[in-house]
């Protein structure tokens, strides 16, 4: 290989000063030495003569492919793009995000997965029906009045909170379980905490 | 004393009237060099700047040089820069260019940018600057809001042309559309295609009400299906529409209102925008479509029968967009319905699966290579192709101006050979003379290059990834290619050796990215050191600095351009100058450009 790259017009005396890759004090031709410097993601030398090898040899050496985005921006596609397309596919194969939900009084909990609501109405009605109870309708100097019933949430925090004072994303990124509080601890929270 | 030559003893102002037939830079830059006089006349009457590179030149040797101008043309980022390779805070601000103009180009009528970060400041600045501005088109910009577009659209009169294509513009709500004064009425352009934020119809209609010569409208996704009608009957004289959401529930009286308001717009002949696509409503614009030479269906994920059918009302299609449901049966039917076209992309519905999940291959790119004579321009995604395919293609185009090939997974090899696919791509070359624009894919080896650097004379601008096996490869393309501009490179195992040997030529391009490559630290240094003229950037990983680690551990990322400015001030903490030494740096305070 060495041989093939002359140094056309070598005024700078470049070949004097060429940088060879691998630690100082070994034999250019040793090429593995070149591979142990370069990152494991850095292409692999592929010769006609081993391509077979070097595909599967550069597959297996890749961390398990569950998705193509390990490559940072590769297949080379704008972000725009990306969005109008990825929203259909993250819907179906995207985990759901699953929390435990308890009832005061009730003898066992209840899991729900808060992916599938769009938003804090659908999420109420939902566990309403769940418990066969009714939360009472949700304002922000009161809470939810008109019932004995409350829906909390503990946040990433550790704290509790009531349902419904911050937006719908937030509250779904940073609720860690539900709790409907009933009777005076309820009313309690409804009160300026 | 030289003699006095004939010419020269024409009065300026004739010269000058002479060069106004010359508009192209390169003739204007070739008229500027014939001698002092004919310098100095060149540039007092050039009207239009171009600077592919805004650290090239700064903004003050440009408004000394040409103190006339009405028109820039700027671009910032690396072209890497739309794959997220590019660290936020990397540069490319354009305030510190429009604060110079303002104070030199009253009169400036027209800016155009790439790929560089705009604040609302800027544009602020912009609307109080020039009185007599008229086009603005921020192309893959970002850094604005909605809050900076209030503010050109009341101060702007005789704005003419406001597209934002492809920027990302942060949504400061307040109805920005709407500040357009009643008196102003002489849009042209308008491509807001790009906007996640709501606009308010009614202010869009009593904008299209007032302004007749309005052409290109680009709407954006907000906009619903059932208020387009509305917008066309304000505008028949559209040339360029981009509608928005193409969706709505399947009603008879929407729909027949929208076909009755298309069928008016017989100017029609470039159709975009077709988010959330119901195929029933396709139909509406089918009595247009004998008229389409351009469609963007990039968005619309329709499938292939729909596609064949649409494409079958369009004989006059130059530049279609689709996604890869057209597959290899609708990419045949394209190569019968439609002999005019010149521009092909096919773009991926699904690049992250695994395994595909349509049946789009290599045939359906010979097809249309086939059947349409006079497609120069392709941009084409699949997951497979043969050496043979490309020879094809080849031999079937050599009127191939860009070719842009991306098989998903890196490192394919031809599927039918698992060969490399070097003389695949080296048929493209040495076939396609007059190639311009190249991206390779798939599992190549040195081979390929030099292919390249062989017959690809009047390539200027080479895209390259997880290709190659040495330094040979660079060797060949910064050796051979006589007209090449533009060089990046991702993940290939090029280092040092070509890069310092071939250090003279980097003076003739505009620019080469390397990243993930096999450059070393200590040879980025001395290129900085030994070229003045050149910008050598190295973007570091702030957390290990390369200056810290063994001297031949190779840079991660790599950009190097020309310039007659010297070292940018600009530069964030993770960006190194490699002519600067390390004292200097850390002296340097990061330069805040707004």
């Amino acid at each position: 290989m060495e041989g093939l790259v002359t140094y056309e017009n070598d005024d700078h005396n470049l070949k004097a000063t060429e940088l060879r890759l691998g630690l100082p004090g070994i034999d250019e031709a040793d090429d593995d030495h070149e591979q142990a410097v370069s990152t494991a993601r850095t292409s692999k030398r592929s010769s006609p003569d081993t391509a077979d090898d070097c595909v599967t040899e550069s597959k297996s050496d890749e961390a398990a492919p569950v998705s193509k985005a390990q490559i940072v921006g590769w297949p080379p596609i704008r972000s725009y793009r990306k969005n109008t397309l990825q929203p259909k596919k993250t819907e179906v194969e995207a985990p759901g995000i699953y929390v435990k939900v308890s009832m005061d009084g009730a003898p066992y909990l209840r899991k729900i997965d808060l992916k599938v609501y769009k938003g804090y109405p659908e999420l109420l009605k939902a566990l309403e029906n769940m418990f066969n109870f009714t939360i009472g309708e949700y304002s922000e100097r009161e809470g939810f009045k008109g019932s004995e019933y409350a829906p909390t949430y503990e946040d990433k925090d550790g704290d509790w909170m009531l349902v419904g004072d911050v937006p719908w994303d937030m509250f779904m990124s940073s609720c860690k379980r539900l709790r409907i509080m009933k009777g005076s601890e309820a009313r309690g929270l409804g009160c300026g905490v | 004393m030289l003699k006095k030559m004939s010419y020269s003893s024409f009065p300026e102002d004739v010269l000058e009237h002479v060069f106004s037939f010359v508009q192209s830079d390169k003739d204007r830059n070739a008229i500027s060099l014939v001698c002092k006089f004919w310098f100095q006349v060149e540039r007092r009457c050039r009207k239009r700047i171009f600077v592919g590179n805004c650290y090239a030149v700064s903004p003050r040797m440009v408004t000394r040089r040409f103190p006339d101008v009405r028109s820039v043309e700027l671009k910032g980022k690396p072209h890497f820069a739309d794959f997220n390779l590019v660290p936020e805070g990397w540069g490319g601000y354009v305030y510190p260019w429009i604060a110079e103009m303002a104070s030199g180009y009253p009169l400036l009528e027209e800016i155009r940018l790439k790929r560089m970060v705009v604040s609302d400041e800027s544009l602020e600045l912009i609307a109080k600057s020039f009185k007599n501005f008229k086009v603005l088109v921020l192309s893959s910009c970002e850094g604005f809001s909605t809050q900076g577009l209030a503010a050109i659209a009341a101060n702007c009169r005789n704005l003419r042309e406001l597209d934002l294509r492809e920027s990302e513009v942060e949504d400061r709500s307040g109805n920005w559309l709407s500040l357009f004064p009643e008196t102003y009425t002489s849009l042209v352009s308008l491509n807001i295609a790009c906007l996640g934020s709501e606009v308010s119809i009614s202010a869009l209609e009593r904008l299209l009400g007032r302004c007749p010569n309005l052409r290109t409208l680009l709407l954006n996704h907000a906009v619903p299906l059932d208020k387009l009608a509305n917008l066309l009957r304000q505008a028949p004289q559209l040339v360029e529409l981009g509608t928005g959401a193409y969706s709505a529930d399947m009603r008879t009286d929407i729909f027949s209102n929208l076909a009755g308001a298309f069928s008016g717009c017989m100017e029609l002949k470039s159709l975009s925008g077709f988010w959330d696509v119901v195929p029933a409503y396709l139909p509406a614009f089918y009595s247009i479509c004998t008229g389409l030479t351009s469609l963007n269906l990039s968005y619309a994920t329709i499938q292939c029968p729909h596609i064949i059918e649409l494409l079958s009302f369009c004989p006059n299609l130059q530049r279609l967009w689709v996604l890869d449901y057209i597959e290899d049966g609708g990419l045949e039917a394209l190569a019968t319905s439609c002999k005019d076209l010149r521009e092909l992309r096919v773009f991926p519905s699904e690049p992250y699966g695994a395994e595909p999940n349509v049946s789009l291959t290599e045939q359906g790119l010979v097809s249309v290579s086939e059947g349409c004579p006079k497609l120069e321009s392709v941009l084409y995604f699949c997951r497979r192709m043969s050496n043979d395919a490309l020879v094809t293609i080849a031999r079937n185009r050599p009127n191939m101006t860009r070719f842009r090939l991306c098989i998903i997974e890196p490192r394919t090899p031809d599927y039918l050979t698992e060969q490399p696919l070097d003389v695949g791509f080296g048929a493209i070359v040495e076939h396609c003379k007059d190639l311009r624009r190249l991206s390779l894919s798939g599992l190549l080896t040195d081979r390929v290059f030099e292919y390249i650097g062989t017959y690809a004379k009047k390539l200027e601008m080479l895209s390259v990834a997880f290709a190659g096996e040495s330094d040979l490869g660079l060797h060949h393309v910064l050796s051979g290619c006589d007209s090449l501009r533009k060089l990046e490179i991702r993940d290939c195992p090029f280092g040092d050796k070509a890069l310092l040997a071939n250090a003279a030529k980097l003076e003739t391009m505009r620019s080469l990215w390397m990243s993930s490559c096999l450059v070393s630290f200590e040879a980025c240094k001395l290129l900085g050191q030994k070229m003045p003229r050149l910008n050598v950037e190295v973007i570091v990983d702030e957390r290990q600095p390369p200056d810290l680690r063994p001297e031949n551990f190779p840079v991660e990322k790599l950009y190097i351009y020309r310039t007659v400015a010297g070292p940018r001030l600009d530069m964030p903490g993770f960006v190194w100058n490699m002519d600067e030494d390390s004292a200097l740096r850390l002296s340097r305070k990061g330069f805040r450009t707004i």
